[in-house]
């Protein structure tokens, strides 16, 4: 017995949720039964599973799925999170504009991406319904809060007869839950209004989730506390929400079975959940800590990347001063003006704000002073997409300036890389006294994921050597005379007595900075600061190549966030008996010394991006190896079946081109000009 | 088989020692040796040769600038001068103390990040009309009304200069210039009522012909803890020469200038002939001093907190500068932004003591052993 209401109990429909495709090999289920408050419920043990919360705006999905994160961290599995939210705060309610959704990809193994997928969706409301529903494979597990789905509420979306009612649901495995009316009954004597009440109703569904997937309940009670810690009647009907649903999961004959998903093995060390906003806050933080200067941020509030001045602006007692600016030229400006001062100077935002900028990082590249612009990319053009991701700013970081101004440009691949991006970010900076652009995305900032805590002692040492003493041949100081090495000119800190100098936005003169007009010396300084920055490459490791079988004729290349999606293609690639190689970039700018190289050995090199192919034309100008650009611009990660398609087309035969992904259809575009073999000069 | 185990989590906040500059930067400071504040105006030129136009009123301000700085007793070395773009932007390349010329309009925004980050330092804004007003009219409002300690020098010569003579954003109404051939149709700003409208907590104007006016300007200017604001009228004798005739000519200046002494009643012209008095809508305005009672004139109090009065002074003027007030119009003592910074630092550095690892590891870290 597993159930006293067949139709739509999940595990008597024979499909458990969690189940995949044939083509996932890794799947396999196990089924056990327990007794429980007299009802006999089963516990199926699943490897994997991609849940999706979708309601209002006003719902509190991105909390509630945060929260459901965070418990499955701390049991142990391995995770990435998808959120995916409006532009608007609150759209009108009820409505589709207001969906806010939230996907979580959890397993007992090591996980890639928030899951193409999801496997059980719950919708608080006909609009969640309608916005999601397309996503969730027949047979997946949907559940509804019936209470909303009102007339009024069905009418708002355009649904003519209710779907939970009218049978349109069936090729899914559907529970009604009347979650709304079950959380107000629940906190009926917690002093709340009904309204108010009715708010808590996302905690209950956590409880809910709670029990199903056996999540540890502590750590959102500890929670819960701390964050409504001035208003305990708040917390307390939070908190008996949440363990509400919990006991109604597990007395319920509705849902008879329960899940287990056991923690992936993780090489020993301390861990904790971490957003990509997060982890780039701290690495930043950090980068301050190791180089013993005090951080300064600079920033305009701007979506996606506000987290990281909101983050940053809670460590003053480690030294970090932020500056909310009146624009963002003023945020960089401010930002330029503390480097000068000796300070980690810091700028945050979007591509639209490092539009605004272009002109004062102009000015970091030509008094070569450290700074770090983290351009946390989302939808362009324009205001674009401000709460979606892509990666369409790469040519405006390498290239966007007047003049021949080059730019160090690096990108973190996952949300916890993030925070060795940011560090790695400050080490350009400061060694080579130049501004550098870190390349984030809206996908890694607000995705999550386990990470491995680092210590502070091993983490590089960023002290700069500051100039105390003249260094020229006639007890001058030449702000402009360089390290031979790292080709860095000398940072002298006002308040240094005897190295008063004067720098600016003029051409400098070798070794002086004094103004100059010469023409040799323009050439010298163009040709030198170019050779700076392409010199970044000789401190950078050798190019990782991931290549299992050492076979492959076909080379993936990505950069950025795609390091997920691409790299759980790969998986499938392999597990079909193919061979493929994977090669993903940190530093864009210089590229890495060994890549013409790499790219030279193998018979295809693609090159999947959410853009229009831009690091695919550098590569093609810079190493002239016929890339295959395969592109997608929908304000979403690849989906790795897709992009395991596209690959496997590669390595079968399909002739190389430019290939692009929109929302049902991947086409192909084979190119006109015959493709060269693939030398490289 | 993974084990998990909760590390409890941490209920402190971080800390760090509340020092306003990090210790590589004072280090770094002390390596180079003695400060020595006791300067000569020699000691603040530099071995660039000046080039503004032979004639310019720049010159007349960088002089009086090198003359009046050395009394301050600050060492060179702790000063910085920051500037935009335009003539007058080239300043600091001629001031042997550390400075940037940045890019237009953005000194106020590069010097608020360096004076909020190094309250240690005497921080100086060198900009022009276009410059501050024009293309940085932002940043220039939002310096003053956050009271970071800068001291603005906003030299006024009513025309863009160095890009060859277009019309500025304190060109008077109907100026013929390159691009108006017809005249300008732009309403000009008073920058004066312009900062005092941003609650600048020190607002001044002076001449730069008149070495004494403009020195003592300068000094309550650069003595003011907080944004000050110094109007410097500079005659550009290539493309606007002779602006500020009316008010520089031996016969007419006096007529038209109402000089600003804290405490003193507002009378001018020859003779005292003229003088201000309250008019009855709370604003101000012009009476011959033989046609009022003496206790109906009005007596400068530049420590008014609220800015109206001066914002009266400063709308006596029009743009053809009959009655230009010179002088300082408002000083008021308020908070600054870089001492508030810095006490906020302090205070949430004396409330923790968490290091970075304990912010690393977070509210809620689990540990798995092997
Ligand atoms: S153009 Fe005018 S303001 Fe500029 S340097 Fe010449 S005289 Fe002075």
């Amino acid at each position: 017995m597993t159930g006293t209401n067949p139709g739509i109990t999940p595990a008597a429909s024979g499909v458990a949720p969690g189940m995949h495709t044939a083509a996932d090999a890794e799947f396999h289920a196990a089924e056990t039964h327990t007794a429980t408050g007299g009802l006999v419920k089963s516990v199926v043990a699943l490897d994997r599973v991609v849940i999706r919360l979708a309601g209002d705006s006003g719902d509190g999905m991105q909390l509630t799925g945060n929260r459901f994160t965070s418990e499955t961290a701390a049991f142990g599995n391995d995770l990435k999170t998808l959120p995916n939210f409006p532009a608007e705060i609150r759209a009108p309610t009820g409505t589709l504009p207001g969906v806010s959704s939230f996907q979580l990809h959890f397993a007992d193994h090591g996980v890639m991406t928030p899951g193409d997928a999801p496997d059980v969706l719950v919708v608080m409301n006909p609009a969640a319904l309608k916005a999601n529903l397309m996503d969730l494979p027949g047979g997946g597990l949907l559940i509804a809060d019936s209470d909303e789905f009102t007339p009024r509420n069905l009418a708002k979306v355009g649904y003519a007869s209710n779907p939970l009612e009218d049978g349109s649901l069936e090729g899914w495995q559907l529970v009604s839950v009347p979650l709304t009316s079950m959380t107000t009954e629940a906190l009926k004597d917690s002093g709340l209004g009904k309204k108010e009440a009715e708010r808590s109703k996302n905690m209950f569904t956590l409880g809910l989730l709670s029990w199903m997937y056996h999540r540890p309940t502590e750590g959102t009670i500890r929670f819960l506390e701390r964050q409504f810690r001035r208003k305990p009647l708040i917390a307390a009907a939070n908190i008996a929400a949440f363990r509400a649903g919990y006991n109604y999961g597990d007395t319920t004959e509705a849902f008879a079975v329960s899940y287990e998903i056991k923690p992936a093995p993780m090489a020993p060390g301390r861990y904790r959940n971490i957003s990509g906003n997060q982890a780039l806050s701290l690495g930043l933080v950090a980068a301050g800590q190791l180089s013993g200067l005090p951080v300064f941020l600079g920033a305009y509030p701007i979506t996606p990347a506000s987290d990281i001045l909101h983050e940053l602006s809670k460590h003053k007692a480690l030294g970090v001063r932020t500056f909310q600016a009146e624009d963002e030229i003023a945020g960089i400006g401010a930002a330029l003006g503390a480097s000068f001062g000796g300070a980690l100077g810091i700028t945050t935002t979007s591509g639209p704000g490092v539009a605004l900028k272009a002109e004062t990082i102009g000015l970091a590249v030509m008094t070569e002073l450290p700074l770090v612009i983290v351009d946390v990319q989302r939808g362009g053009p324009s205001t674009g997409l401000p709460t979606k991701t892509e990666q369409s700013d790469l040519l405006q970081a390498l290239y966007g300036r007047n003049g021949e101004a080059p730019v160090p440009v690096i990108a973190p691949r996952s949300p916890g890389d993030c925070f060795d991006a940011a560090v790695e970010a400050a080490r350009i900076a400061l060694t080579y006294r130049t501004p550098v652009i870190l390349l984030s995305d809206g996908y890694l900032a607000n995705g999550a994921e386990p990470w491995a805590v680092p210590a502070q002692a091993d983490l590089p040492d960023l002290r700069p050597v500051f100039a105390t003493e003249p260094n020229g041949e006639d007890g001058e100081f030449l702000p402009y005379l360089r390290d031979p090495e790292t080709l860095a000119r000398a940072w002298a800190v006002p308040g240094t007595a005897g190295l008063q100098h004067r720098i600016g936005g003029l051409e400098k003169a070798d070794r002086t900075g004094n103004i100059s007009y010469d023409a040799d010396n323009h050439d010298f300084m163009v040709r030198t600061r170019q050779a700076k920055i392409d010199g970044i490459a000789a401190s950078l490791p050798a190019t990782e190549v991931d290549d299992p079988d050492g076979d492959a004729r076909v080379a993936v290349i990505g950069w950025g966030s795609t390091y997920g999606p691409i790299g759980a293609a790969c998986r499938r690639i392999r597990a079909s008996g193919r061979s493929i190689a994977q090669v993903h970039l940190r530093h864009l700018n210089p590229l890495p010394a060994d890549l013409g190289e790499i790219l030279a050995r193998y018979d295809r090199v693609v090159c999947p991006e959410m853009n229009l192919g831009q690091l695919a034309m550098v590569l093609r100008a810079k190493y002239l190896v016929d890339v295959h650009s395969h592109t997608q611009v929908r304000g979403l990660p690849f989906r790795a079946a897709e992009l395991a398609a596209v690959l496997q087309d590669v390595i079968d035969g399909t002739p190389a081109g430019t290939t692009h992904e929109t929302a049902d259809r991947t086409d192909t575009t084979i190119l006109d000009t015959p493709a060269p073999t693939g030398a490289a000069l | 088989m993974t084990a998990i185990e909760h590390t409890s989590p941490h209920v402190h906040d971080l800390g760090m020692p509340g020092n306003p500059i990090s210790a590589a930067i004072a280090e770094s400071v002390e390596a180079s040796g003695e400060k020595n504040a006791t300067l000569k105006a020699k000691d603040l030129k530099t071995d660039q040769e000046v080039r503004w136009c032979p004639g310019c009123g720049d010159y007349v301000i960088l002089n009086a600038v090198q003359s009046f700085l050395p009394s301050l007793g600050i060492a060179r070395e702790d000063m910085v001068i920051v500037s935009g773009i335009g003539c007058s932007s080239r300043f600091p390349y001629y001031m042997n103390t550390y400075g940037m010329h940045s890019i237009h309009g953005r000194a106020p925004a590069i010097a608020t990040g360096l004076a909020a980050s190094r309250p240690d330092l005497s921080v100086w804004v060198v900009t022009g009309d276009g410059d501050a007003l024009s293309i940085g009219g932002n940043h220039l409002i939002h310096t003053l009304r956050r009271n970071v300690n800068l001291t603005i020098l906003l030299f006024n010569n009513r025309i863009y200069g160095l890009t060859k003579g277009q019309y500025s954003p304190t060109s008077e109404v109907g100026k013929v210039t390159k691009s108006t051939p017809m005249g300008s149709i732009d309403a000009p700003f008073n920058p004066v009522s312009l900062a005092l409208g941003a609650d600048a907590t020190f607002v001044g104007r002076a001449m730069d012909s008149d070495r004494k006016g403009l020195t003592d300007v300068l000094r309550q200017a650069a003595e003011h803890q907080g944004t000050s604001l110094v109007e410097i009228y500079q005659n550009c004798n290539i493309f606007n020469d002779g602006a500020f005739e009316l008010l520089k000519d031996p016969t007419t200046g006096p007529m038209w200038t109402i000089p600003l002494v804290h405490g003193e009643p507002l009378v001018f012209g020859p003779g005292g002939a003229s003088c201000v008095v309250r008019d009855d809508f709370g604003g101000l305005r012009i009476a011959e001093t033989n046609q009022v009672d003496a206790s109906q004139i009005v007596v400068h109090d530049a420590h008014r907190e609220d800015p109206s009065y001066a914002f009266a002074l400063s709308r006596l003027s029009s743009q053809d500068l009959r009655y230009s007030p010179m002088g300082v119009f408002r000083s008021v003592a308020k908070p600054t932004y870089d001492r508030m910074m810095t006490d906020q630092l302090e205070d949430a550095a004396a409330q923790s003591s968490a290091t970075l690892d304990d912010l690393l590891a977070g509210n809620d870290s689990w540990t798995v052993s092997s």
